[in-house]
């Protein structure tokens, strides 16, 4: 367990990829919701120590805005979808008009924020599913404005009993005029990565 | 005046003028420790409950309440400090995403913070302070001089205990 020397270049690839269309298909959705181009990096395939993962969107203390939902099923892990406070205000003002700033956000707001993240999550993970032909079956999302560190380390508790090291796989999206930035995360809880790289063909034999 | 900084799963102890300091603080208890005689500090940034919990053999000491208490209060000690002078401050434990508090996964603040109060109970040690629950981060730092332990959170600013 914890164990990550097994992983070989390949085995990267394979996970860039996963985060490539999951996110592609979401960045698709977020396009065609605010009518804009979205651009996305290259994923970032990381095996990181748990207390670098919230460097990853500006260090732990960073107040950010984040959907999470945890993924049951055949390959259960969590997914993190997560804007700056900016990002939030600017898409929520591109698709329902209103423009105020996080702190005095209600109800409305809040749900807006919460149905983007859910119909951007469910995107990326259907098209996972998709190209798997696994079960996935996502939790109904929560939404969570807070510090980074706090949010993230969520993500990471069912893998704390294994091992001091998280697999994330970490998408950035940006719209043009960097307007709209944020990230997808998705960290797949230890057992579920033999079962990914199996439902692909991939060969790996070790324990994760 | 030298800011020791305590990482996920990690623990340290403090001198004045030092100050010890964890940020983002979710569902993982921030314990803090300190001999107001000797002016000896400790903290633990605690993640799970159990040790039990733990799938491999290879163990964090610092990550479980039941092993990383124990091994704090042994730093202290040796660093000078008395268990009997001793007091224990705690915060953390929230529930970030509170409905999803039926999994037993996602309850896991509260529980830190039950395994925390039992470990401190276990050594003798009696918590003065308690800033735990609710759904919200925390960032805490707490100064070896005196004891104080300072809480921020992003909403309700910074208090001190």
């Amino acid at each position: 367990m914890g164990d990550f020397t097994k992983f070989g270049d390949f085995q990267f690839d394979v996970l860039r990829e996963i985060g490539n269309i999951g996110a592609g298909h979401a960045a698709t959705a977020l396009s065609m919701l605010i009518q804009k181009e979205i651009d996305m990096k290259v994923p970032q395939v990381k095996i990181i120590p748990f207390d670098e993962v919230a460097d990853c969107v500006g260090g732990a203390e960073t107040v950010v805005v984040t959907v999470f939902l945890r993924v049951e099923g055949d390959c259960p892990g969590n997914m993190f979808f997560i804007l700056d406070l900016d990002s939030a205000k600017h898409l929520l003002e591109q698709i329902t008009g209103i423009n105020k700033d996080v702190y005095e956000w209600e109800e409305l707001e809040i749900s807006a924020l919460h149905e983007i993240g859910n119909i951007l999550t469910g995107s990326y993970l259907s098209s996972l599913a998709d190209f798997t032909q696994l079960n996935l079956q996502p939790s109904v999302p929560a939404l969570a404005v807070d510090m980074a560190g706090a949010i993230l380390s969520y993500g990471l508790i069912a893998l704390g009993q294994a091992g001091d090291f998280a697999l994330t796989i970490d998408t950035a999206f940006f719209e043009g005029n960097d307007q709209v930035k944020g990230n997808f995360f998705l960290i797949p809880d230890p057992e579920s990565l033999p079962i990914l790289f199996r439902s692909l063909g991939v060969p790996f034999d070790g324990d994760y | 005046m030298e800011i020791i900084k305590i990482g996920m799963a990690d623990l340290g102890v403090a001198k004045p003028p030092s100050k010890l300091r964890t940020t983002g603080l979710g569902s993982c208890v921030g314990v803090v420790l300190y001999d107001h005689i000797h002016k000896i500090a400790g903290m633990a940034h605690v993640m799970l409950p159990e040790s039990s919990l733990a799938k491999s053999g290879e163990l964090t000491i610092g990550k479980y309440a039941d092993t990383a208490i124990p091994h704090l209060i042994q730093l202290m000690v040796k660093a000078g400090a008395e268990t009997r002078h001793t007091v224990a401050k705690l915060a953390g434990g929230a529930q970030m995403f509170a409905f999803l508090g039926n999994n037993d996964t996602m309850r896991i603040g509260p529980r830190n913070v039950e395994a925390c109060k039992l470990a401190l109970k276990d050594a003798h040690i009696k918590i003065v302070a308690e800033d735990t629950g609710g759904n919200c981060g925390r960032t805490i730092e707490l100064d070896a001089t005196n004891g104080i332990l300072q809480i921020r959170t992003v909403n309700q600013g910074v208090k001190e205990v």
